[in-house]
């Protein structure tokens, strides 16, 4: 049996506040090392102040509750975690998708389909000329109570594209990461969710997997990490599926706590600077990507969103949505940001360059 | 603590150059070419460096291609069966010998 993990929030960690994180992450007495600036970085790389591209991905965190408690979760969610967008949110956050000229809508949480409103939210959010919906599903929670084992074929009704996370394809990888018995119950999850079509061939229905690291070092190349878990997953439980994301794992939250209880810290930092890439860091998501908090406010990515940093703009906030004068803003960077500007570079669709 | 291996030297070995910066070059660029993707991958690779940093007992190379082998994708059951590799080789290696000890007994014995 592994440990028990809880939120940060339930610990009363002081982790759990995105100002303390943020205190850690500038502190340089905590290195030996001279502290390498993010800002240094982008400015050396002529990206500084960082600017939005075209918005092409409306990301919603639609709450903080979770049927899980994974030891690296950079929500710090949980099921002790009641921050859940409410339904006249969801209504500011409609009315704004259609003002963004985004043409994908990205669901995340938590786990986001334990939001009441949440079977409504994706109806509503169909009926808008948006190219691809992504729910951010967790797959226990498909056999976590009765009420959600019919996910997949509402998911397939929608034509959601499901993007599940699997740290490995073994048990004990997976559960040291996302809780004892996770990886047994993922694996069902993933049957059900082929038995509708979803990953196989010519359906048109899409489910991808992530990975990310087990620990305080950098994901593999994705490609061949892909063919792996391909090969395992159709060897070992016939399961099917389209994409592998490898995903850097960002040093806040329940992560960064990880880093330093496991004295892990300065050198993961360390080498996510030395690992600085600037091809990556002209690609990162926060570019194309605004991310809606469970309260409406409005971030440049799901990262910030946790850290409370909030889009450097007069609106920032869902009901001032102003796509003009969103794009005109400088994006907020911080130490957190080597993350995805690490070797291969990563994003919420994996790498990025 | 003074101890003749000191992890914080690993980052230092781009230093050797220092000394002699012609071989140390052309050592480091062979070193580069040898990892790459090539007939066998970059995981295999990291798998036999893996092996050979434990049959030659270097710490160094014991930290470094632990880090390497789980950021090539490889899990500590893969990890573990290649120093089992290192260890049936090295067992195996003494032990043939023995056929040496067994044919020279046996030629001094009755």
């Amino acid at each position: 049996m592994g440990e028990s993990i809880k939120s940060l929030h339930s610990r009363h960690s002081e982790l759990a506040n995105g100002y303390f994180q943020l205190k850690v992450l500038s502190n340089n007495s905590l290195s030996n090392h001279h502290e390498v600036n993010f800002t240094e970085k982008l400015r050396e790389s002529k990206l500084f102040p960082l600017k939005p591209t075209q918005l092409e991905i409306f990301q919603i965190n639609v709450g903080k509750m979770c049927n899980q408690v994974c030891k690296h979760c950079h929500v710090d969610a949980g099921p002790d975690r009641k921050e859940i967008m409410t339904k006249e949110t969801m209504l500011l956050c409609l009315d704004a998708i259609k003002k963004s000229g985004a043409h994908t809508v990205d669901l995340t949480g938590g786990a986001p389909e334990m939001n009441p409103h949440f079977r409504w939210f994706i109806q509503e959010i169909s009926k808008l000329s948006i190219n691809k919906i992504i729910v951010r599903c967790n797959l226990t929670i498909i056999l976590a109570n009765k009420k959600y084992h019919d996910l997949p074929d509402f998911f397939k009704a929608h034509t959601i594209e499901v993007v599940s996370s699997l740290p490995y394809f073994t048990a004990g990888r997976t559960d040291a990461q996302r809780g004892d018995g996770v990886f047994e119950k993922s694996i069902k999850a993933l049957q059900m969710l082929n038995e509708v079509g979803y990953g196989i061939k010519d359906s048109g229905l899409i489910i991808n997997l992530v990975y990310n690291p087990s620990g305080a070092f950098l994901p593999p190349a994705q490609h061949a990490l892909e063919l792996d878990f391909k090969t395992k997953l159709k060897a070992n439980y016939n399961i099917d599926f389209n994409s592998l994301f490898a995903i850097t794992n960002l040093p806040i939250s329940r992560f960064l706590d990880y880093l330093l209880e496991s004295k892990n810290y300065e050198s993961y930092m360390e080498k996510l600077s030395n690992a600085y890439n600037p091809v990556a860091a002209a690609n990162v998501m926060c570019r194309n990507t605004i991310s809606i908090g469970w309260d409406g406010a409005i971030y440049d990515c799901d990262f910030n969103q946790m850290l409370d940093l909030k889009v450097a703009s007069s609106t920032n906030h869902i009901s001032q949505f102003h796509i003009e004068e969103l794009q005109n803003r400088n994006i907020v960077v911080n130490q957190h940001c080597f993350g995805c500007t690490a070797g291969a570079g990563s994003s919420c669709g994996g790498t990025i360059s | 603590m003074n101890t003749y291996y000191n992890p914080e030297d690993l980052k230092k070995f781009g230093n050797i150059a220092e000394f002699e910066k012609n071989l140390a070059n052309k050592f480091f660029n062979y070193y580069g070419e040898v990892f790459k993707e090539g007939a066998l991958t970059a995981r295999e690779k990291s798998l036999i460096a893996l092996a050979v940093a434990h049959a030659v007992q270097c710490p160094y190379c014991i930290d470094a291609y632990t880090v390497d082998a789980l950021e090539k994708g490889c899990d500590e059951a893969q990890m573990m069966e290649a120093v089992h590799v290192t260890a049936a080789i090295r067992g195996g290696a003494s032990l043939v010998h023995s056929v040496q000890m067994m044919n020279k007994a046996k030629e001094i014995t009755m």
